[in-house]
């Protein structure tokens, strides 16, 4: 139940709920979900170094609707030479003129989500069956107002070989924008596919973005999936991610935090069958005001699998850092194979970090390990490079950097991968 | 102005916190010589090495540094590499993420730039390497990894001569550089500096022991015995201390 606060925001929302045409019946649950769970407040355990609903009541009317984008380029969202699938997204409207799809349509399908609910047997049958609607307050109002998203759908054995990019932006030059938006993506048996998922805002109004998704990574298949946070404007953004494996299945996610004034991301792993591999890494590099939040929870629930997550963080400036990592594994799922790692650098006197790692293990013959740390840089390795010649503002660049740039080892894409490098220097001020 | 004269310390007094260990210092260094100093465990020996090269922790309580007419102290650790210090560290730091030649190209290009040089091209930055390479017998595939990391003793100790050679320094400290060497390891560590020996830089060895002077033949030796030099000579000192230890350095001190 939401706590006592002056505005009750949750029976706002529930209040002013648009009408939809496409899922009432899921919307409808959802709503009563929504409903019980209330907004959490500061109290609220989940949220309690991230206070989205405090930042809601201040900032937002969210009886209001969006108005219309005129946007007509996204060159400037874009990632420099990427050959790639382009799906945009305006204030939660996709946007056909300025998406483009290049890889056949024997490879892989790419819709609305709207429009492949109507007439989509395989959307129809894992929409909403995995995202945290019972147990996180955002996913359910997601599931329940929901504006537009994005169906992929990667056929049997097939290796789409171009990436899927998916661009959401909020323009927000006139007023403030709230977007609810969502991915469904199913990867059948063998099926490989690449996903980079970017969210941008235009102007100075302050935007809300409430982001759900869920992906389906069957038999053998395997998922590359990249998130880039490097909204340099109001943005408060919440990320319900869901990512199901089975059987053999392989995945890789890297969360790249740069920007935004109130980030949160839930990561939920289920690992539902055996000889899985999953490795997710994350990184955040924090400056000004931001808050950046990663919630992951990785759920083990068949034997002989392998996990392995790696989290860092540099924060600088008044940024707050927050981790929390799960790690469940079931009665059954023995040999497992779980590793976690959270380490994080504080450069500023004023900013902070919580992290905090939570493992439940029911099997008794299982591999589980985990390690956080947080501090200062390495006076040392400082005094040791300072001592052959380099600036103090270089060396610490270079120790930041090194530090850093060790979560993009298993980026394939070569693009990409120096697109993030650059990304990562230009934050780092690695300027030699 | 003479610049003979490389290195000249005057009544140097060094603390960290309140405890005070550098109790007046003086030592003068010309350009071409080899000194070495001596001392028992906690003398002050790798202290006065610190001071010179800046670390944060030591205070400077009093005296001065000139190193070729410019007041030592008044520098950033940075700069004192910039003007031609180099110290080989007792405990080379393992860095991991910047490789061995990413940080020295970036660290030759600094003092360069420091020094009103071109910054050295790729090509260039390689041939130099090589040959210095050569000098220290030290492989390429050690310095295409991660500084330091999970090198053996001996490894980090090569590197770090490999840096002095890159570097050319004006003034090079030893500090404790033969601890946890070999012998084989000690007689390559040790031919390195020789070969970069020359009449217009200066080297001071730091050790606790005499085997090291056995390699590195020094000019002088200067014994430290609670924060002061006790006693000068030159090499046949190193060989007293060998033969008769340090407790007579500390008893003859006592009498005094």
């Amino acid at each position: 139940m939401s706590t006592s606060i002056a505005r009750d925001l949750t029976t706002e929302i529930i209040e002013a709920q648009p009408t939809f045409n496409v899922g009432t019946e899921l919307r409808n649950e959802a709503w009563t979900q929504f409903k019980d769970l209330g907004l959490p407040g500061t109290k609220h355990e989940e949220y309690r170094f991230t206070p989205v609903t405090r930042h809601l009541e201040k900032n937002f009317n969210l009886s209001k609707s969006n108005s219309d984008s005129n946007l007509s380029s996204v060159a400037d969202y874009l990632i420099p030479d990427l050959d790639a699938n382009v799906v945009v997204l305006v204030n939660g409207r996709f946007n056909s003129l300025l998406s483009k799809v290049v890889s056949l349509e024997s490879e892989i399908t790419i819709t609305t989500l709207s429009e492949a609910l109507l007439n989509n047997t395989v959307a129809r049958a894992h929409f909403n069956k995995y995202v945290n609607n019972e147990s996180d307050a955002f996913a359910a109002w997601n599931s329940a107002a929901w504006q537009e998203g994005v169906f992929i759908h990667v056929p049997e054995n097939t290796s789409v070989n171009k990436p899927v990019f998916i661009l959401q932006l909020n323009d927000a030059s006139s007023e403030q924008v709230v977007t609810q938006t969502r991915i469904l993506g199913v990867l059948e048996k063998g099926a490989t596919v690449s996903v980079i998922e970017k969210s941008d805002s235009i102007g100075n109004e302050v935007v809300f973005h409430n982001f759900a998704e869920e992906w389906v990574v069957k038999e053998e298949a395997h998922l590359e999936y990249c998130k880039i946070q490097n909204d340099a404007g109001k943005i408060c953004q919440v990320s319900n991610s869901v990512i199901h494996q089975t059987t053999s299945s392989k995945l890789n996610t890297f969360t790249l935090t740069l920007n935004g004034q109130l980030i949160r991301n839930n990561l939920h792993i289920l690992i539902d069958g055996e000889n899985c591999e999953s490795h997710f890494y994350g990184l955040y590099l924090l400056n000004g005001n931001t808050l950046a939040d990663n919630h992951t929870v990785v759920d083990h629930k068949k034997p002989n699998s392998f996990s392995n997550e790696m989290y860092k963080g540099v924060m600088d400036g008044n940024s707050k850092g927050v981790f929390n990592g799960k790690i469940f594994v079931r009665p059954h799922a023995q040999k497992t194979n779980a590793f976690q790692s959270n380490r994080n650098i504080i450069i500023s006197d004023n900013a902070t970090v919580n992290t905090k790692p939570q493992l439940e293990i029911w099997a008794d013959d299982v591999k589980c390990s985990h390690g956080c740390t947080s501090g200062q840089l390495d006076e040392e390795a400082l005094f040791y490079l300072r001592s052959r010649g380099i600036s103090e503002t270089n060396a610490k660049a270079m120790l930041l950097y090194a530090f850093a740039a060790e979560v993009l080892q298993p980026i394939q894409n070569e693009t990409l991968k120096s697109y993030l490098d650059h990304l990562i220097a230009d934050r780092l001020q690695k300027n030699f | 102005m003479n610049y003979r004269i490389m290195l000249s310390i005057k009544n140097l007094q060094a603390k960290i916190g309140e405890k005070q260990i550098l109790n007046g210092i003086d030592l003068k260094v010309n350009a071409g010589e080899v000194h070495a100093i001596m001392g028992p465990n906690g003398s002050g020996k790798s202290t006065l090495a610190s001071v010179l090269v800046g670390r944060e922790e030591y205070e400077v309580s009093g005296g001065e540094v000139d190193f070729l007419g410019k007041d030592l102290l008044e520098l950033s650790p940075e700069d004192r590499a910039r003007e031609g210090i180099f110290m080989a560290f007792q405990y080379p730091v393992e860095i991991p993420g910047v490789s061995t030649i990413n940080f020295m190209k970036t660290a030759l290009n600094q003092i360069r730039e420091y020094r009103g040089q071109q910054a050295l091209d790729a090509v260039s930055f390689l041939q130099l390497m090589k040959e210095k390479m050569k000098l220290v017998e030290i492989d390429q595939s050690l310095l295409n990894r991660s500084l330091n990391e999970g090198f053996s003793g001996g490894e980090k100790k090569r590197n770090e001569i490999f840096q002095m050679a890159m570097l050319e320094p004006k003034l090079a400290i030893l500090d404790e550089t033969d601890s946890g060497l070999d012998i084989d390891a000690l007689r390559i560590v040790a031919n390195g500096v020789n070969k970069l020996r020359n009449k217009n830089n200066a080297t001071i060895v730091v050790t606790h022991y005499q085997r090291l002077l056995d390699y590195i033949v020094p000019d002088y030796v200067h014994v430290l015995y609670k924060g002061k030099i006790v006693k000068s000579g030159t090499k046949e000192l190193a060989l007293e201390l060998e033969a008769k230890g340090y407790d007579w350095i500390k008893s003859e001190v006592t009498v005094a």
